[in-house]
């Protein structure tokens, strides 16, 4: 087990019970994702991605397996454990933003600051913050706007920001570009792109081939089982678009 | 988390919908103010009797038919056997030692006509000389009643304040003639003013000689035979101390005359304590009928915030999700829910607050009803209302928190 593993997933399965029928979601995952990658997870509808992802963001616990976040074991942690672990390793971005509506851009992204439990931000600390997180995906100008006075590509990285003010280990990204036009999906990637050349560490699940081509290594998922390793394409799809930026 | 964050999104929850926000307020609203006026108003009720006590002096009795009395004239005891007389009055007065004073009292309801201004439904008292001595209420102008006005029927009248000024203006009415009725009577004098004491209103009053009421104002043929049965005796005892002595007394005497026993005596002779006592109580479930209400009504604005809190958890489901995604743990979420339910109950009872002290005014000045705003009651009606905003607002704050975070962020 390395130490520079930030996910580390042993054995993981997920079980759900309805009625008396069980559904095996996941069947044996086990995954390493080292410090400053940029993976992307593959599957057809119903291989078990959210399922995954769903465990990968610490929002639901594997039925069996175990699961090292940046090296805690997740795997049996409590609600507010989890919340906590949500909070400082984990960065979400959403195919829906899942901005606040009625929140300026801002304040959206102060939201993980707010609920923060490790020592106290003065309120000027917590502003600079998330401005500069805004300013990091080229929102500079646009602290006071709410969602719906900004495009879905804005939207997204307001969403991008959000999931950068913490300092996480960890960027999970669920189909980023899913709600987007083509331009707009390009942005974000590039963001992403930039994100991981910076050292963040990312994983992405899509189901669209061409997000792959950002990542350094595809994984898919069917039937809740991981088949694939290390893509041989992405390589020299990732240096052309390394090229390009 | 800070409390000021904690307020601050609570306080974003509430604005997003204002008038829904009102609404919701509305009962606690109410429920405040009805607990402030409906504990002012039974505290100026009680007031009133203090300080009735102090207007009318402890050494009053009030000699007055049972309750139900009038029923069951015995066959055997005679017509007036069981009813009060003015025989029983003048008997009380010259046979009973330790008294300063006896009055008759026979109120009936007339109409009252000077010229072109009438007054309906005026109080006549039929009663004797030393009433203003016994209430205590001084003349203005011209004379009372006196024995020789009782002794010939004289056709005369006194007029209370109001009244006098409702039919005569500023202008002495003394020696001017008005109908009581159908009777003509002269105007012989003016009472000085005295307000409402008790459900009494004084200067409303007009006064005849009690036998006058007798001879004009008892028209039924079988309430002639009766003729001179009395509404009241008022005795006026010399020596507080006697008071018990005096009633023992009188009830002899009355049982004697009605030939009865003490015991069977269809007449209650009372102190103004036992007056004030049996108000008293009839306040004390009045009051309490009222608590009951005001209560009720706190516990219906509490299921009004309720029923909004649970619409508010449903509709920002996904929210939740979003906080719970970023790291909210569901004593966070359940902070903010119950927050948001405190203070919407406390912004009610603060606007109720307003509210019933200002009703209270307003009761006191339009309603003429004497209202005394106690601190202790505002105090209470705040409190019950931050109660009500914690109790009711808890269950939806729970069903907040307890949220799974992935049906949360899927919900639409």
């Amino acid at each position: 087990m390395s130490e520079t593993n930030i996910i580390e997933l042993e054995q993981i399965t997920k079980i759900y019970k309805m009625g008396n029928v069980e559904v095996t979601a996941l069947d044996g995952i086990s995954l390493s994702v080292e410090a400053g990658e940029f993976i992307a997870i593959m599957g057809p509808s119903g291989s078990g991605k959210s399922t995954l992802m769903n465990i990968l963001g610490c929002l639901d616990r594997p039925t069996s397996g175990s699961y090292l976040l940046a090296g805690e074991d997740v795997s049996r942690m409590s609600r507010e454990q989890l919340a906590h672990i949500r909070n400082q390793k984990i960065g979400f971005i959403f195919q829906s933003y899942n901005l606040l509506a009625q929140a300026t851009a801002l304040q959206n992204v102060l939201m993980p600051i707010v609920y923060r439990r490790n020592g106290h931000i003065s309120t000027k600390d917590r502003l600079e913050l998330a401005h500069n997180a805004l300013i990091s995906v080229g929102l500079a100008d646009r602290d006071h706007h709410k969602p719906t006075e900004m495009s879905g590509g804005q939207q997204q990285r307001v969403a991008i920001a959000r999931a950068l003010v913490n300092s996480p280990a960890l960027i999970l990204a669920d189909e980023p570009t899913g709600n987007l036009d083509s331009h707009s999906g390009l942005e974000i990637m590039t963001i992403l792109q930039d994100l991981n050349a910076q050292g963040r560490t990312i994983v992405m699940i899509t189901h669209d081939a061409k997000n792959t081509a950002y990542a350094e290594k595809t994984v898919y998922l069917k039937d809740g089982k991981l088949n694939g390793n290390t893509n041989p394409i992405n390589e020299s799809v990732y240096a052309e678009v390394g090229g390009l930026t | 988390m800070k409390l000021s964050e904690i307020l601050r999104i609570a306080g974003e929850g509430i604005s997003r919908n204002k008038l829904r926000a009102l609404l919701t307020m509305l009962g606690v609203i109410i429920g405040v103010a009805a607990v402030i006026i409906m504990i002012a108003i039974s505290a100026g009720t009680e007031a009133t009797i203090s300080d009735n006590i102090k207007n009318l002096g402890t050494n009053l009795l009030f000699v007055t038919q049972s309750m139900g009395g009038q029923q069951a004239p015995s066959r055997t005891s005679g017509m007036n056997a069981t009813f009060l007389t003015y025989d029983d009055a003048k008997a009380i007065n010259n046979s009973i030692a330790g008294i300063s004073g006896v009055v008759v009292e026979r109120d009936i309801t007339e109409l009252v006509k000077y010229e072109s201004t009438s007054v309906d439904s005026v109080t006549v008292i039929g009663t004797t000389p030393s009433y203003p001595q016994v209430r205590d209420v001084s003349q203005a102008s011209g004379r009372f009643i006196t024995q020789t006005d009782i002794d010939n029927n004289a056709k005369v009248v006194v007029l209370g304040y109001t009244t006098a000024q409702t039919l005569f203006g500023d202008v002495d009415p003394v020696g001017e003639k008005i109908y009581v009725g159908d009777v003509r009577l002269t105007v012989v004098g003016v009472m000085a003013k005295k307000g409402v004491v008790g459900n009494t209103d004084y200067d409303a009053r007009v006064y005849i000689p009690l036998t006058l009421v007798f001879e004009k104002f008892t028209f039924s043929p079988f309430a002639r035979v009766q003729g001179d049965q009395v509404g009241t005796i008022l005795v006026q005892v010399t020596n507080l101390n006697n008071m018990n002595k005096v009633i023992t007394q009188i009830q002899i005497l009355l049982a004697k005359r009605h030939e009865t026993t003490v015991a069977n005596l269809p007449f209650t002779v009372r102190t103004q304590e036992d007056i004030i006592a049996t108000q008293e109580s009839t306040t004390a479930a009045f009051r309490s009928l009222l608590a009951w209400v005001a209560a009720v009504s706190l516990v219906v604005g509490g299921i009004g915030i309720m029923n909004i809190m649970l619409v508010s958890v449903t509709e920002r489901t996904r929210e939740i999700g979003i906080r719970q995604a970023t790291g909210a743990i569901p004593g966070d979420i359940r902070g903010q829910f119950l927050t948001e339910a405190l203070l919407l109950s406390l912004t009610g009872g603060l606007i109720g607050v307003i509210a019933g002290v200002g009703g209270s005014w307003l009761f006191n000045k339009i309603g003429d009803m004497r209202t005394v705003v106690l601190p202790n009651s505002i105090l209470l009606a705040f409190v019950s209302a931050a109660v009500v905003g914690i109790f009711f607002g808890f269950y939806p704050a729970n069903k907040a928190a307890q949220l799974d975070p992935i049906e949360a962020l899927r919900h639409e």
